[in-house]
């Protein structure tokens, strides 16, 4: 099937072959990360603008690096230095570049919605790198991605997303990334920041930690944000830690071979304990290197390019 | 002025029970029994055969955004729109710049009225000084300047203890306080309802328990205080439960629906477009439904706009920062009709109440009647034309309208006031 999306907004609007398109293709783009010259003309000519709204490291540099990696010119444009910060609106500042002749413009805003805002009004493909508690489909991505490698199939697996989901974009991509690709998705945490609304997404809501751990393939923890506290979502980071955070008895409720994700950044001994973060169930610095591979992919695919051949999975 | 002779109307004045075929005569800008024969001879006629008359609908819920926002709409454009779609009394909120908090201001809003409105406005004042929510506003002096409501609009009394005062206050005046409900502690930085729906796009949920709070508030101070409080759009279902209760213990309440939250839900959100934004917000269809049967049985007294005009460039904007509010003057009635008359099978006289005789009466405003020697305010309408809504075209300043281009049901053919043709189904005459 011929890749047609110019955009890539959502997970919740992929259908599960697209999923399975990136997928594929980000493995062949994964293969050129380990040779000694890491580079492909893919996208050589092309122009893309990482417009970053919102503070970003991990995914600002690997849209960065992912864009490099395809040969494209990249310029990075952060919400300080944007004329957004003298009132400039986001449609004009999107013409904008536009009219500078880019080719595809990456947009991360702490505003939802904002990324099918701008693919309304501007003619180039427009990539969601987080807007706001909605979505964040590049992580979501490669953390199937990632599970994918480990784990194969995800149909019938069991993953955990634990902490901070109210609020959490990764969250959201990862849920309809994961449904989709037919695993079944337990979030818990806290009652306050896992609202009961999330049933409607079709995951499980769960406030206890033991029973929604057993047995797990997959735990992905979510960064625990200090402000919540403040906000009365709970009483405060330790009691956090003592009811929800990951240790090593707590992970010990797992499947043995279960792994660990974590979009970053991490809080060590707040939401997981250093020994479990640096240990050998955990794949962040995976989910990190794979993020180059699915975003080159995106870009690509996003682009006019076309998706490597998918191998049915046993 | 000529005399008036419309003929063969289906003549709805609920306030006289009336439902028939027949003539209405309009002599010196009011309404008569008959004219004599001279009269009916020099008498201009209008043939309605087809078309409702009525009296010219009553909205006690607008912004006309004068002084201070007249890139978004004037008194006299806002008065156009009103004309447009069939009223001919609104009541304008007082979230101007400045705020109405003074006789001075309510003065050069007054002043405005009478150089450039083509219907009849009504002024309203603010509770508190600045809308801030912590000193009583001039209340007196603000009647004595012509308010007939008081309220500080969007920015809900939080105050308990505040609130308590301007009810006892304003009973001295008899004047009702009208209150848009909502607890602000519960809604920080929410821009919708809170729900499955907001869940699934990442927005900050307004959870309708912030309003049935403040609505249950307001039922106990007017009960304690007998003071009268209007409660604006309601939104939820629960609220609907909380005011019938309070009505069965005749507890001095009114309350309104707008046809934007008996035609629409949260549902509509789903492509983050600013034009279904306002405050309240829409809700779910439970709720939308309760707000309809709240309507059927009088719990709900009245229909309103909250016709809040933005500009294209202040609405087209990420969801999160583009303003609240819709336009609903020119499009009440039809949407109206579509939603009570043919989707819910509301009697069309009943429907004309709620949107004349009760509002007018809610505020004692002149108006809402078709009896011999009040005042000839008079909406023509055909029920069943259909016509396309351009809001881009219309008459308010603004567009910001969930219609826009949609093809609605049951359109205004002519707008009297005073007897004069004010508007004749095309333009502003």
């Amino acid at each position: 099937m011929p890749w047609t999306r110019r955009h890539l907004l959502t997970i919740e609007e992929l259908s599960l072959d697209e999923i399975h398109q990136i997928h594929a293709t980000a493995t062949a783009f994964k293969k050129i990360l380990g040779r000694s010259v890491k580079k492909v003309p893919a996208l050589r000519g092309k122009t893309i603008v990482n417009l970053f709204l919102e503070p970003s490291t991990r995914t600002r540099m690997a849209f960065d690096m992912a864009a490099k990696r395809l040969s494209a010119d990249v310029i990075s444009l952060d919400g300080s230095s944007s004329s957004t910060t003298k009132g400039e609106t986001l449609r004009d500042t999107a013409q904008n570049i536009e009219a500078l002749q880019a080719d595809m413009i990456v947009i991360r805003h702490s505003a939802a919605g904002s990324p099918l805002y701008l693919s309304k009004i501007l003619g180039i493909p427009v990539i969601n790198a987080g807007d706001g508690a909605h979505e964040h489909p590049s992580q979501g991505l490669l953390d199937t991605f990632t599970m994918r490698e480990h784990l194969g199939s995800l149909k019938g697996r069991k993953v955990v997303i634990l902490g901070d989901i109210l609020f959490s974009r990764v969250a959201r991509s990862n849920i309809h990334a994961l449904t989709k690709l037919g695993a079944n998705v337990t979030i818990v945490g806290p009652s306050t920041l896992v609202p009961e609304w999330f049933k409607a997404l079709g995951v499980t809501v769960s406030h206890d930690l033991r029973s929604a751990l057993a047995d797990a393939e997959v735990v992905m923890l979510l960064r625990i944000q200090h402000e919540r506290q403040t906000s009365g979502m709970f009483p405060s980071i330790g009691e956090y830690t003592n009811l929800f955070g990951l240790n090593k008895t707590r992970a010990g409720w797992l499947n043995p071979k279960a792994i660990i994700m974590h979009p970053g950044p991490i809080n060590r001994g707040v939401e997981i304990d250093s020994e479990l973060a640096d240990g050998v169930n955990s794949v962040i610095l995976q989910q990190v290197t794979n993020g180059i591979a699915i975003r080159m992919a995106i870009l690509y695919l996003c682009s006019g390019g076309q998706p490597e051949q998918v191998i049915p999975s046993a | 002025m000529p005399s008036l002779w419309i003929s063969n109307a289906r003549v709805i004045d609920p306030a006289a029970k009336r439902d028939a075929v027949g003539d209405l005569f309009i002599k010196d800008g009011k309404i008569v029994a008959s004219l004599s024969v001279a009269d009916k001879k020099k008498a201009k006629k209008i043939d309605a055969s087809g078309l409702v008359a009525c009296p010219g609908l009553v909205d006690i819920h607008v912004h006309f955004r004068e002084p201070g926002q007249t890139h978004k709409e004037t008194i006299e454009t806002g008065s156009r729109a009103a004309a447009a779609g069939g009223f001919t009394s609104v009541v304008c909120m007082p979230n101007t710049a400045p705020v109405a908090d003074t006789p001075g201001t309510i003065q050069l809003i007054n002043d405005s009225i009478k150089r450039t409105a083509c219907i009849k406005v009504y002024p309203t004042g603010c509770i508190t000084v600045g809308m801030k929510g912590e000193a009583l506003a001039p209340i007196g002096s603000l009647k004595r300047a012509g308010v007939v409501a008081i309220t500080d609009d969007g920015d809900c009394v939080q105050s308990n203890e505040l609130m308590r005062r301007a009810c006892e206050y304003a009973k001295m005046f008899d004047l009702p306080l009208m209150d848009h409900c909502q607890d602000h502690s519960m809604t920080v930085g929410a821009v919708m309802n809170e729900g499955v729906v907001s869940t699934r796009l990442g927005l900050k949920g307004w959870p309708n328990a912030a309003e049935d709070l403040i609505v249950a508030r307001n039922a106990i101070l007017s009960e304690y205080t007998g003071a009268h409080i209007h409660l604006q759009h309601i939104s939820s279902k629960f609220s609907v439960d909380i005011i019938r209760r309070a009505k069965k213990r005749n507890v001095r309440i009114t309350a309104e629906a707008t046809p934007h939250h008996i035609a629409l839900t949260d549902e509509s959100l789903g492509t983050y477009d600013t034009h279904f934004k306002m405050n309240p917000p829409l809700r779910t269809e439970e709720d939308r439904l309760e707000i309809i049967s709240g309507l059927r049985d009088g719990t709900i007294d009245i229909l309103a706009t909250d016709h809040a005009p933005h500009t294209d460039y202040e609405k087209d904007k990420e969801f999160d920062y583009a303003p609240n509010g819709i336009l609903g003057l020119e499009t009440a009635l039809a949407v109206s009709l579509e939603i009570l008359v043919r989707q819910n099978k509301f009697k069309l006289p009943f429907v004309v109440d709620l949107l004349t005789r009760k509002p007018a009466e809610l505020l004692k405003l002149e108006a809402g009647t078709l009896a011999v020697g009040t005042p000839a305010d008079i909406c023509l309408f055909d029920p069943d034309k259909k016509w396309t809504y351009d809001a881009k075209a219309g008459f308010s300043k603004s567009g910001n309208s969930p219609w826009h281009g949609q093809t609605l049901r049951g359109r205004v053919k002519t707008t009297i006031v005073d007897g004069r043709a004010v508007f004749d189904g095309t333009c502003i005459l």
